[in-house]
């Protein structure tokens, strides 16, 4: 093609992504003059559906923003409300949160490298079609998901919408037996997390670094989960109720999810974020095999997402390990409810990123609001911002496929949740003027 | 071991939809490792989005729909699923009840979109939240929030077999007795909702100390009303009872007609 064409390319619905948005990217005359994320997601109105209602079902119906994240809504919101009772629920039920959250990141981590991922480095429409090829590697995957649905299903029965936890803890302790079982079965996963590391960062993964801003938790001492103070890599360091000083959201006619802006700039959530600025936190063993990888972090290419959530998953998979072989039966395990009128809030590592929550409850213990702020609503403009930068990369007047492909491969990077911010990508690319 | 059937004389092909929902239902296939490649040896998959398989307008033999019906957009999909679809299934309760979205239809949406959207001319929703079945003829319903593998696995179980498949509505309380359980009412004064609830999630909440709290749907014949007033006897009050019941299932009539024992 020629400088100064334009084009339209219209992809219905993009696959391999949690639930359903659409792409605009208008190029006119050899220009992009639009690279546009649209969330179409129908609108379930949580943070209404749950005004009126007694704190004590929250845990329950917050699981239900999202199917693949579950856990991370339960936390920030359990975080949030007892910091308004001012219960503090110890040592016990810490660990059991930490490790409830390990066993969601390993399962939504796997999904993703796996079943939504892997397929564009390696050039297969679907996990099925890479499996003919890759068997090992793709039953080592399935078999470390299986195994985070475990460690969910210990604490909460399930791992979709899981019953366990509660304001205060949870509502049973699993067994010494129930922990040992699993305990073993994890112990021999370890070689396979550990080589998992390995094989994401042997894929031809694309070259390209671009710059922006890397927002994520940080603790003292571990690596963020459930607590930790706000921080950037531009220095930014605050605690979670000074967020909506910094952090904005908006509106578009484009979508149904809102755009949340750092200081009027997009930024990025998630497990590259979170290895960015959490890198000296990580135990020796982790760190040691990532260094065999030779992947440098920071890093600033965002196809090293997929190796962060390798990481990630070799990482929950230790912090799982390390629960459970200290676990006691404690005397109880959760800490008595208490309602009181107040604004609390709670900011934990959903396995997409930072999901930061606000409740205000009145003193017979009903919400009166709340505000969620998903991981993949604070994403969105660093998607676009992205979008634009590798388009214009891979060259304007690219074949309408190539472009289509690599704006695809784009947006898994980010492992959008749009059932979460809202979810569902169409794909339409206009170039004016010219009939592809 | 193989866990479906001998195969077909043809590939069944087979479609999973996603309407208003978390897509959690969907996990139910996209959690069973090795069993979501036998399934992809095992049928034609020409339409799942997140599996990767982007074919929305193909005819299919079984379609598994999973999400509420509550935008306009949604009534003309769904109409569209159902012509190229020889057989339907609504996978949990957001298809089968309208699930927790459907508490909206308590109240007033489009004050709500106003509410929480800057620019609320471009969100459009349908007044009330429905279930798939008032939009379409469904062959087959599958509750839960959500749905587990053991009941989709046995639902294509049957149906790739060629054999009509009938899960239990039996009720949660019964097979919570049969498993042993003490009984969370009993022994600890917890509102649970077993009596009334379909079994199918496996006793969860029972099991994990707790009482149950619905999501799976109404019971065949529940008894509303006896256990509304168990649950007052408790200690709840009127409005606490409305609301175990108005929950994740307040869309099920069985559930909604708790607003006709709110005044005993």
């Amino acid at each position: 093609m020629t400088e100064g064409h334009s084009l339209k390319v219209n992809v219905p619905l993009l696959a391999r992504v949690e639930g359903e948005g659409a792409l605009d990217l208008d190029i006119d005359r050899g220009q992009l003059v639009a690279a546009r994320l649209r969330i179409f997601e129908p609108p379930r109105f949580f943070e209404k559906l749950v005004e009126g209602r007694q704190v004590e079902e929250m845990p329950d119906l917050v699981a239900r923003i999202c199917g693949i994240c579950p856990v991370a809504y339960q936390m920030s919101a359990v975080h949030a409300l007892e910091s308004i009772a001012g219960l503090q629920p110890g040592g016990w039920v810490r660990d059991m949160r930490r490790l409830l959250y390990c066993g969601e990141w390993i399962e939504s981590h796997c999904l993703h490298i796996h079943l939504l991922a892997a397929p564009d480095f390696l050039g297969f429409p679907n996990a099925a079609a890479m499996a003919r090829e890759y068997p090992e590697e793709v039953r080592r995957g399935l078999q470390l998901q299986h195994l985070g649905n475990e460690i969910m299903a210990l604490l909460g029965g399930r791992s979709v919408h899981p019953v366990g936890a509660c304001i205060g803890g949870f509502h049973r302790a699993p067994s010494q037996a129930a922990i040992s079982r699993l305990r073993g079965r994890l112990h021999d996963a370890v070689p396979l997390a550990e080589e998992l590391v390995r094989w994401t960062a042997s894929l031809a993964l694309p070259h390209a670094r671009q710059s922006f801003i890397s927002v994520a938790l940080r603790h003292p001492t571990e690596y963020p989960l459930n607590e930790g103070r706000i921080v950037s890599s531009d220095g930014l360091d605050i605690s979670i109720a000074e967020y909506p000083e910094h952090f904005a959201e908006q509106h578009r006619s484009t979508s149904t999810a809102l755009y949340s802006l750092y200081r009027g700039q997009p930024y990025l959530v998630g497990p590259l974020a979170r290895l960015n600025l959490n890198l000296d936190l990580l135990p020796q063993p982790v760190r040691r095999n990532l260094v065999r990888t030779e992947v440098p972090f920071p890093s600033s290419n965002l196809y090293h997402s997929i190796v962060a959530r390798a990481v990630e998953v070799h990482y929950a998979l230790l912090e799982a390990l390390r629960i459970l072989d200290d676990y006691r039966l404690p005397e109880t395990p959760r800490v008595e409810p208490k309602r009181r009128a107040g604004v609390g809030f709670g900011c934990t590592e959903a396995p997409r990123g930072l999901l930061w929550q606000q409740w205000e409850t009145d003193a017979e213990g009903r919400v009166l609001s709340c505000r969620i702020v998903p991981p993949t609503s604070q994403n969105q403009a660093r998607i676009e911002e992205d979008l634009r930068l590798s388009i214009e990369a891979a060259g304007l007047d690219s074949p309408a496929e190539t472009l289509r492909s690599r704006a695809e491969a784009v947006i898994r990077n980010y492992d959008p949740c749009i059932s979460c911010a809202t979810h569902f990508l169409t794909l339409r690319i206009h170039r004016t003027g010219v009939e592809e | 071991m193989s866990i479906f059937p001998p195969p077909l004389a043809r590939r069944p092909r087979f479609a999973v939809h996603k309407f208003s929902s978390c897509d959690g239902c969907q996990l139910a296939l996209l959690n069973l490792g090795d069993g979501l490649l036998e399934l992809a040896e095992r049928v034609d998959i020409v339409h799942f989005a997140e599996f990767g398989a982007v074919d929305e307008d193909a005819d299919v033999d079984i379609a598994l729909v999973e999400g509420s019906i509550s935008t306009p957009h949604e009534i003309e999909r769904i109409r569209a699923v159902r012509e190229r679809s020889k057989y339907l299934v609504a996978i949990g309760v957001c298809a089968t009840s309208g699930g927790i979205q459907a508490l909206r239809n308590l109240n007033d949406a489009s004050a709500w979109t106003r509410a929480v959207y800057a620019a609320p001319e471009h969100i459009s929703v349908l007044d009330r939240v429905a279930p798939l079945s008032a939009q379409v003829r469904v062959d087959l319903e599958l509750w839960g929030c959500p749905v587990n593998a053991h009941q989709v696995i046995a639902a294509m179980h049957d149906l790739l077999a060629g054999v009509s498949h009938a899960p239990s509505r039996d009720k949660l309380c019964m097979e919570c007795k049969r498993s042993g359980n003490p009984c969370v009412v009993v022994t600890e004064g917890l509102p649970c909702m077993g009596p009334v609830t379909a079994t199918g999630c496996g006793v969860l909440c029972p099991r994990h100390g707790r009482d149950c709290y619905g999501c799976s749907g109404p019971a065949e014949s529940p008894n509303v009303a006896a256990l509304a007033a168990r649950l007052r006897s408790l200690g709840l009050s009127r409005p606490e009872v409305a609301q175990r019941f108005l929950s994740i299932n307040s869309g099920a009539p069985e559930f909604a007609a708790i607003a006709q024992h709110s005044d005993d």
